[in-house]
């Protein structure tokens, strides 16, 4: 007995030598690959990294069906979408650079937390070799470093943020969707035409980066006008019940609420602002309004009748009538029955485009994808012509002025356009105060 | 008794070395699958997930020794997580990106803020005690998340950026940030070795956790032994017995609770080391439920337990949690199509977004049938195959008259 034991411990010792004899070699890093995760097979991984619980789930999972129409175009099934509008031709529906296209998908829960533990399983256990999604401007830019750092591209979601591609962009990251600037720069003109230039603005803001910028954004636009800004207010993310939050507003003289809100958490809030009769008051002998500078659709159909009337801006609207819209509309509602959103419309558009520049560089490496992305203009993606500036890795196309229609013909029908703000109005320069502070630093391979 | 040079008796040196070898050879264990086979999704050995299972090992092990010995169930350990990740980003912001004097701070600040609230929570027993913890971790992530924002970076969790100063790293190399390190070896680097149609990841920042996770568990092992054990053992079992004999257990207790709380600011500075980005998210009472969870799963107060769950939990999130409805498709694509449709919808509620019913209920079923935990069960399986597989109940006991077993300690390893 005694000497089984023995000799079972010199086994373990032996082991553990072993051991640390293989720890050794951990000094050089892997040399078999040119660049992280290079496609060795017949097929290609993608990483879908959306929010598939918290506030923000059902915009996960409208972009989670755009990503799977993409991934379908690419392969050449079905109709093809938008591939046949795209104003380059580099992809031939089999695939990219002939490998076929095959995705992971993952949860971010809303949590830059478990966003980066979902994105680096991607990396490290699938061998995804670009990362996509997030409805997060938190999650974006936790997601966007970690790529940076891992040597894979980022493909940002929805992010409307305009740190994402401001204080802190990275060379591996780009943004195809709009940011608050653009949304501030857009809505500022419609609003002191309905409104007037004599208003007093109360913000109720989301205590994240996106809200954080938002608000810097709408204000900046609003006080050039000759609005003034009565307070703002942070509220924590996914609150749930606004109502203390609303209550200190029937206490000042504000006469327009802006609600920097997104996802569940507008709806909430726009539904307590309502509630509370904000919408029926006179103030300074004026009708009280209230504004809301990001909407989509998906929060327009939480928030119901609240939202007739209100003004927002938008990225996408899926009434567009432009050749690229209809097609995809046409591919998404053949595939699950009703019109997509613009988080699914941007999503969408960013497989594509990162498909393309693969093509259009012969190469998976991410340096040559950012090449091929950098200054690249291009149409037929739904939003006209669009340029992906190479100074911050951001798109600049036409922003839509959108508000709450009064007489919705169908569930899907809630908002309408009022005006289309062309691209020249909400374009800034690369260093623009409210962008300022970050560096893109230079693409990693891995 | 006699000991060694390490101050174990043989059976827990024997134990020892059997954890430094199950650590040492994760990447290979945790790989067991070829790659490209329908298994392949229950691959494990991936840098991320095995410097997890390592790091919330070490949590675990922290957490037991308060709970387990003391059965003090605190339940506000994820603050000292969520706090030794902010202090060890600081540290990579400040000073420099080797990760030896952040993981030290992050232990200092952890054990700092521990004593505090563990002086206050540790005035009450019992369900107030849990209560009292659970308030100030709420606190510490409220704080975290909004009033903090200029030291934490609120909800988009304090990053790494261009422009820190890092006074001991120098000039700024190029224009990409720089990564944790230990003396220029960066924690990301991995060797990878294909053989036998596998891909093992050897990874620096694996094996650096695993390491400290030996010495964390060596720790361990030597409290559990020392007669400061002894001690908690004894709160846990009689404290009114205890003050009787003219003890006082305060400081006993708060010891346990401040050594608990620098095992997590080690385990969460270790997370920062892996991936410098410290989230509020870390402090969330479900975070700190999540270890409550993870001891009682592999079976609380004993040296094993807590790392078998953390193991088995982490597994279970990152594996089942990618198991989507298109992978389903692909293994029961060769049932007819209307029974493929109902097995697929079932095995969907228990993966991907649905890994936590998964989880529940193997929780269920282990406190129902295994009260002792993941670790009483391989101990009832070890004995099986040990005494082969003959009948036993409650009244086939080998000592019937419970005679003190001269050659063991306390009960609980």
């Amino acid at each position: 007995m005694t000497k089984t034991d023995l000799t079972r411990r010199r086994v373990l010792k032996s082991g553990a030598v072993a051991g640390a004899g293989l720890a050794l070699p951990t000094m050089f890093t892997s040399g078999a690959y040119a660049f992280t995760n290079e496609p060795m097979g017949g097929t290609v991984t993608l990483g879908f990294n959306v929010p598939q619980s918290g506030p923000y789930a059902d915009e996960g999972a409208d972009e989670l069906r755009a990503y799977q129409l993409a991934v379908e175009h690419l392969n050449g099934e079905g109709d093809g979408g938008m591939l046949n509008t795209f104003s380059s031709k580099a992809l031939e529906g089999n695939g990219i650079l002939g490998k076929k296209v095959d995705y992971v998908t993952g949860d971010t829960q809303t949590k830059s937390d478990a966003a980066r533990a979902s994105a680096k399983s991607m990396i490290e256990k699938d061998g995804a070799v670009m990362i996509t999604g997030g409805s997060s401007s938190g999650v974006a830019v936790a997601v966007q470093g970690l790529c940076q750092e891992a040597g894979v591209i980022f493909m940002a979601g929805l992010t409307h943020s305009n740190d994402t591609t401001g204080k802190d962009k990275k060379a591996n990251g780009f943004r195809h969707f709009f940011n608050a600037y653009m949304s501030g720069a857009a809505l500022a003109p419609v609003l002191a035409a309905r409104y007037g230039t004599d208003r007093k603005a109360y913000h109720l803001t989301a205590d994240y980066t996106w809200g954080w910028t938002q608000e810097e954004s709408i204000a900046a636009a609003t006080e050039a006008l000759g609005w003034q800004t009565v307070n703002k207010v942070r509220t924590p993310l996914g609150a749930g019940d606004f109502s203390s939050y609303i209550t200190p507003v029937l206490q000042t003289d504000a006469d327009v609420l802006i609600l920097n809100h997104y996802g569940g958490d507008m709806v909430n809030s726009l539904t307590n602002a309502v509630q509370f009769g904000l919408r029926d008051k006179m103030v300074n002998g004026k009708q009280f309004e209230i504004v809301v500078p990001l909407f989509s659709r998906l929060m327009a159909r939480g928030a119901g009748e609240n939202i007739k009337g209100i003004l927002g801006s938008t990225n996408w609207h899926w009434s567009l009538t432009d050749e690229g819209s209809q097609a995809f509309v046409k591919s998404f509602g053949t595939k699950y029955g009703f019109p997509p959103s613009q988080a699914a419309h941007t999503c969408y558009v960013q497989t594509l485009l990162y498909a393309d520049a693969v093509a259009r560089a012969g190469s998976f490496n991410p340096c040559a994808v950012v090449e091929a992305l950098e200054g690249y203009e291009f149409d037929g993606l739904g939003n006209g012509p669009t340029l992906y500036r190479a100074e911050d890795h951001q798109c600049f196309k036409d922003v839509l002025v959108v508000r709450g229609k009064e007489n919705p013909t169908s569930e899907f029908d809630l908002l309408e356009v009022v005006e289309i703000t062309p691209a020249a109005q909400v374009t800034y320069a690369p260093d623009h105060p409210m962008f300022a502070g970050g560096a893109l630093g230079e693409c990693n391979a891995g | 008794m006699k000991k060694n040079i390490l101050g174990l008796n043989p059976k827990d040196t024997k134990f020892l070395l059997i954890v430094v070898f199950l650590t040492l050879f994760t990447p290979i264990l945790l790989q067991p699958f070829a790659a490209g086979s329908e298994l392949a999704q229950f691959n494990g050995g991936y840098p991320d997930l095995m410097q997890k299972i390592a790091i919330f090992g070490i949590f675990a092990v922290g957490f037991n020794i308060l709970f387990g010995l003391t059965g003090y169930l605190s339940f506000g350990h994820a603050a000292f997580l969520g706090i030794g990740s902010y202090a060890a980003v600081w540290m990579f912001k400040l000073l420099t990106m080797n990760v030896i004097p952040g993981i030290l701070l992050a232990m200092v600040v952890s054990g700092l803020f521990a004593a505090a609230i563990g002086y206050v929570s540790l005035r009450r027993s019992g369900i107030y005690f849990s209560i009292l913890t659970l308030a100030f971790a709420q606190m510490c992530y409220k704080m975290a998340y909004s009033v903090l924002t200029p030291l934490t970076n609120g909800e988009t969790g304090l990053q790494l950026t261009l422009n820190d100063p890092r006074i001991l790293d120098g000039a700024q190399q190029g224009s990409s940030l720089p990564v944790t390190n230990i003396f220029g070896l960066a924690m990301n680097s991995s060797y990878k070795v294909e053989a036998l149609g596998r891909v093992f990841t050897f990874n620096v920042g694996f094996y650096f956790c695993a390491v400290i996770a030996i010495l964390a568990f060596y720790v361990a092992i030597r409290l559990f032994r020392s007669p400061f054990g002894m001690m908690l053992r004894a709160v846990k079992s009689n404290q009114q017995r205890m003050t009787y004999t003219g003890l006082d257990p305060k400081p006993y207790t708060l010891a346990a609770f401040v050594i608990s709380g620098m095992y997590a600011g080690l385990a969460g500075g270790l997370l920062a080391a892996m991936d410098p980005l410290a989230g509020a998210d870390r402090m969330l009472w479900t975070a700190s439920g999540e270890v409550v969870i993870m001891t009682i799963l592999g079976g609380a107060g004993t040296l094993m337990g807590p790392v078998l769950g953390a193991g088995v939990i982490k597994y279970l999130e990152n594996i089942f949690s990618k198991i989507n409805e298109g992978v389903l498709h692909d293994w029961f694509s060769f049932l007819p199509d209307g029974v493929e449709d109902v097995v697929i919808w079932v095995f969907a509620r228990f993966t991907g977004e649905g890994w936590h019913l998964t989880l529940g209920v193997t929780f269920m079923l282990v406190v129902t049938f295994l009260p002792g935990g993941l670790i009483e069960g391989l101990k009832r399986l070890a004995s099986r195959i040990r005494n082969g597989s003959q009948k036993r109940d409650k009244y086939d006991d080998p000592d019937p008259e419970h005679r003190p077993d001269p050659g063991k300690r306390v009960a609980g390893e």
